[in-house]
């Protein structure tokens, strides 16, 4: 046992003798942990809240029947299926209006709840009586309770009535009411109705379906997923790839340090097998130094990640309910697998980085052989290979865009580009190189290039994160400021009324209305509503446009028949967003049956239009057309025309006069800050996101040329021993490294735009279901570049300063061990 | 105590079989020092490298003591090296990031033959009382031959194997840590075996044997 300690104690040796080497293994060790790890703690705090919802919800997990032309059916239906044997329990759902605000009304029958619902069966159960008897009890989240500025115990009012008492259940989703299925009836004013019968796993044999109901339900079976989860795929796989990408920078640095420390060390391992090391304990050795070091890494990287994910998870959570309506608590409670990963990910992460220099250790003659020769023609076999293994990955990248049709191709493509990119790389530099070489005509010059040529294989792996960071960085904020520029364009079109009414109920929207058509400054009242259905067997909502020039003149169409305002009139045509045409499919001209209370609802589609940060599809109809369909429908929502100069007093009117507050009455100016606010917190993750993989990519670089700095030693004593000074070859130095940087960054610009083009017109496309015109920003590329040449000025400049100030001692050493 | 019989070994180099040893046939007795001499290629320092494990012969027999060398698979070799043999090297072959109390003791911790007493003795003889807590870089060329010669007795090897010991070493340095060298090998009665181009230091052993061609002349 002492034996292998005595060789560990040797290996790490080494460390003490080179701090700043063990620092750059940990730095990239920890930055890739912690980027990794940070990314997945967010990631696992928004399953935690869709696992929490869908429990609450008995959602898309549970099997339910619903039925097959309406949105609810009698309650009749759910008596006969239980006397038939069957273990359904009815549920009833609507949304309610409290001080402005909509929340989702639920309500369950608690003594039929199947037990495989998750938590809903303990629903009640405290005080069964309390909650199925009037007045009843509204159980709420502690989040929402919070939302509401209320106590439990409040009974807050909606729709113009008291709802029951709140009380907390803290296992509920944020944003859910919950009340006894009678309660919610009398609330929602749906007397007898049901919105859907969740259906429980009890064995008990039970008459067919047809045989108790007919053909007025269908079975829909249980899903892995919930909706939440569906429709947040797409930002979790955005975060996972930002997170990924993080670490192979991160891996980046560790390779290096590892690389470079195997190097230098490889005259102890030598010496370690002259004096009687085995060749397998040295290696068992080797990798026990390599886990202990990433076990204390990945702690540190573990800590890390926590802090990060901790200060992303308010903008993350921001993003989550402005693009998707999801529900995130802002404060992070980690499961302990997200410990055991972070771990494991370290040290795995630190093994793939060291394999190269495992094996070449494992294959390692005790006796040295010095073949530079041989050496060279392997690299450049290395670098034939390298290029030809690039042209295969971008062959693969085309037969994906040809051919492939979901996200997952989408993200395929996007890393099969930048790894063709990367291993490209080197090949795209010596080429510009050699071209420098063969220009270059004083002998300096000449050195010049031919010794950057030869600095390549050693900065090569920090080059390639570097362009793929920048690569990234051009992708995301091209498609981030192409999203802005039409977001922006987008709403001017759909925030078109200059104020905006939120009623706390149609009382009171009626007596606003009322008042309204008094006042000479309000040039045109739109009303507006909407209502939620589902359409082939996924949640849309149903909105209602008045007929008004506000509308026509405005409204962004994408494409549409002619006349399209005037066919919507009679309430049998309808505009579908442009998410709700991709995902089914749907063309002008095509023909949709929407499920109302009354009846299926057929309509002719005759236009299509762009509804971003909408995670529903969505059509639009005759806001008249829509109350006739759907009378339930909550009409407090007002649009108003007013002359520029009246908005602010008008407001103030009618905060004066009905007691409303900013949330319930606001200017078109305000919505579109807020929403602009929205957008922009929405982005803010990804740009932190961006700075951070460019921080480790400057990182990797600083490393890659500290680590070059001494073996680089021999190639620049010379040039010094006959008379350049030790400030112009420091100058060389740092020209070299910021033309390599210079050529990396020029070649990063266009892979740039190709990430960026693949994010809009195919990753978004499949994630959002929105495609937006791709723009070149030219302002923001030169930014970009500028960005990657400071960064590797900085890289550059310790190594550089350093050899600025070498004595002369330590440049004569180098002859003296010379061999 | 060292038999070498018949020993050959080859080389490929541009596509050819070049043949560095052809048969050598060498003996060296317990306490006995011999000098193996030779003009550049003769393959002194191959002949070496078998007898030390570090690489393989592709015929003849090394035996050590009781041990058939060429019959002993890596982990073998690398276990005779760490209890049996001493080596030293042109270039020191210093761990650059152990100081010079670790370089010392590290073959004798790891072949758990740590003598406390000799390696005082080891340090007296060798004067580096003073130098323990420096580290190889900070250390002269004959310094650091002597530590490496500490480290190779260390053990107390049956046999001391050298490299042209001395070829990196000014001429007063190279007697100097022979001398030592050569004190302390008897000192422990092991065998002593020493590659060198110098003919006046190799006079200084107890006999000379000069390779040429690939076999013993």
């Amino acid at each position: 046992m002492r034996r292998p300690l005595w060789i560990l104690a040797v290996l790490l040796s080494h460390w003490r003798r080179h701090p700043m080497q063990l620092a750059t293994l940990l730095i990239g060790l920890i930055s890739a942990t912690a980027l990794w790890s940070g990314v997945q703690a967010l990631n696992q705090q928004a399953r935690i809240a869709y696992d929490r919802a869908a429990a609450t919800f008995g959602g898309s997990r549970t099997a339910m029947l619903v039925s097959k032309d309406s949105t609810t059916f009698p309650q009749q239906l759910f008596v006969d299926l239980r006397r038939a044997g069957w273990p359904v329990s009815p549920m009833l759902e609507g949304r309610v209006q409290i001080d402005g605000r909509s929340f989702r009304l639920l309500g369950v029958e608690p003594v039929t709840l199947p037990s495989e619902v998750g938590n809903a069966p303990a629903v009640g159960r405290g005080s069964l009586q309390a909650f199925v008897t009037p007045p009843g009890e509204m159980l709420v989240a502690g989040e929402t309770l919070r939302d509401l500025g209320l106590k439990e115990g409040d009974r807050p009012q909606a729709n113009g009535t008291s709802l029951p008492p709140l009380r907390v259940q803290a296992e509920l989703a944020p944003g859910a009411l919950v009340v006894d299925i009678g309660i919610a009836q009398d609330i929602l004013k749906m007397p007898g109705q049901v919105a859907r019968l969740l259906v429980g796993k009890s064995k008990a044999p039970h008459a067919t379906l047809e045989s108790v109901a007919g053909d007025k339900l269908r079975l829909v079976e249980p899903s892995a997923e919930s909706d939440l989860e569906r429709l947040t795929d797409s930002f979790h796989l955005n975060l996972t790839a930002f997170g990924l990408l993080s670490f192979f920078v991160g891996l980046f640095i560790v390779n290096s340090a590892i690389g470079l420390a195997f190097e230098q060390r490889l005259p102890m391992l030598r010496t370690l097998r002259a004096c009687g090391v085995s060749a397998r304990l040295l290696n068992t050795v080797l990798v026990i130094e390599l886990v202990s070091l990433a076990l204390v890494a990945g702690l540190i990287g573990l800590v890390c990640g926590y802090v990060i994910a901790a200060a992303l998870l308010p903008d993350v959570a921001a993003s989550l309910r402005g693009l998707y309506g999801a529900q995130i608590p802002g404060q992070l409670s980690l499961k302990p697998v997200w410990w055991f990963a972070g771990i494991a990910i370290s040290i795995l992460g630190a093994l793939a980085a060291a394999a190269a220099s495992l094996a070449k250790a494992i294959r390692m003659p005790v006796l040295a052989t010095a073949q530079p020769q041989a050496w060279q023609q392997a690299q450049r076999r290395w670098l034939m290979f390298q290029s030809a293994a690039a042209l295969a990955v971008f062959a693969v990248a085309a037969v994906l865009i040809q051919f492939g049709d979901s996200l997952i191709a989408g993200f395929a493509v996007l890393a099969a580009l930048m790894l063709g990119a990367a291993l490209i790389l080197p090949m795209v530099l010596q080429i510009a190189l050699a071209l420098g070489q063969r220009s270059a005509r004083a002998p300096v010059g000449i050195w010049f290039w031919a010794d950057s040529r030869q600095q390549l294989s050693g900065l090569s792996l920090a080059l390639m994160a570097l362009l793929l960071a920048l690569a990234v960085n051009v992708g995301v904020g091209t498609m981030v400021e192409s999203f802005s520029r039409t977001f922006l364009v987008w709403l001017d079109g759909r925030l078109a009324a200059d104020v905006y009414i939120s009623a706390a109920s149609d009382a009171q929207a009626k007596q606003i209305k009322a008042w309204l058509h008094d006042r000479p400054e309000v040039e045109a009242i739109l009303p507006g509503g909407r209502a939620d259905t589902q359409l082939g067997g996924a949640p849309i909502e149903v909105l209602g446009l008045p007929d008004h020039a506000t509308y026509r003149d405005n409204w962004p169409l994408l494409e549409s028949t002619a006349n399209a305002w005037v066919r919507l009139r009679p309430g049998d045509t309808c505009l579908v967003s442009e998410q709700l045409s991709r995902r089914m499919k749907l063309a002008i001209g095509d023909h949709i049956e929407v499920p109302a209370p009354g009846g299926n609802w057929p309509l002719e589609i005759v236009g299509i239009y762009a509804d971003y940060g909408n995670p529903k599809g969505q059509i639009a109809v005759n806001f008249a057309a829509l109350t006739r369909r759907f009378p339930q429908t909550p009409q407090t929502r007002l649009g108003l025309r007013v002359a520029p100069d009246e908005i602010a007093p008008l407001i103030t009117a009618l905060q004066a006069k009905f007691g409303l507050d900013d949330r319930n009455v606001a200017d078109q100016a305000t919505m579109k800050r807020e929403s602009k606010r929205v957008f922009n917190r929405t982005f803010s993750v990804t740009a932190a996101l961006n700075a951070f993989t460019l921080g480790v990519a400057g990182i990797a670089l600083l490393t890659s040329l500290l680590t070059l700095a001494n073996s680089r030693l021999p190639q620049l004593a010379p040039l010094w021993a006959i008379g350049l000074t030790r400030r112009r070859l420091a100058a060389l130095e740092l020209l070299k490294t910021m033309a390599v940087a210079l050529i990396t960054a020029l070649f990063a610009l266009p892979l740039g735009l190709l990430v960026a083009w693949c994010l809009l017109a195919i990753v978004n496309v499949k994630a959002f279901g929105w495609r937006l015109p791709f723009h070149v920003f030219p302002l923001q590329l030169i930014e970009l570049l500028a960005v990657a040449m400071a960064a590797a000025l900085c890289a550059a400049a310790l190594p550089v300063a350093r050899l600025a100030r070498m004595q002369p001692a330590t440049l004569i050493r180098t002859f003296v061990n010379e061999r | 105590m060292l038999r070498v019989t018949g020993l050959t070994k080859s080389y490929r180099s541009a596509g050819e079989d070049v043949a560095v040893l052809r048969g050598v046939d060498l003996t060296v007795a317990t306490g006995e020092s011999v000098a193996l001499t030779g003009e550049s290629g003769s393959g002194k320092s191959t002949l070496l490298h078998l007898i030390a494990g570090l690489d393989a012969a592709d015929g003849g027999e090394i035996a050590l003591a009781d041990i058939n060398v060429s019959g002993l698979n890596d982990a073998g070799r690398a276990e005779l090296r760490r209890d049996r043999l001493g080596l030293v090297f042109q270039q020191f072959n210093l761990i650059p990031s152990l100081s010079v109390a670790d370089n010392l003791v590290f073959q004798s911790r790891i072949a758990g033959r740590h003598d406390a007493a000799w390696h005082d003795e080891l340090v007296e003889r060798l004067g580096l009382k003073n130098l323990l807590r420096r580290y190889p870089e900070q250390l002269s060329g004959g310094q650091q031959q002597r530590v490496a010669i500490g480290r190779a007795l260390a053990p107390k090897p049956l046999l001391l194997l050298a490299d042209e010991p001395t070829g990196n070493l000014d001429e007063d340095t190279a007697d100097e840590v022979l001398h030592l060298a050569r004190d302390l090998v008897a000192r422990t009665g092991c065998g002593f075996l020493m590659v060198t181009h110098s003919a006046r230091l190799a006079a200084t052993l107890d006999r000379q044997v000069n390779l040429h061609a690939g076999v013993i002349a």
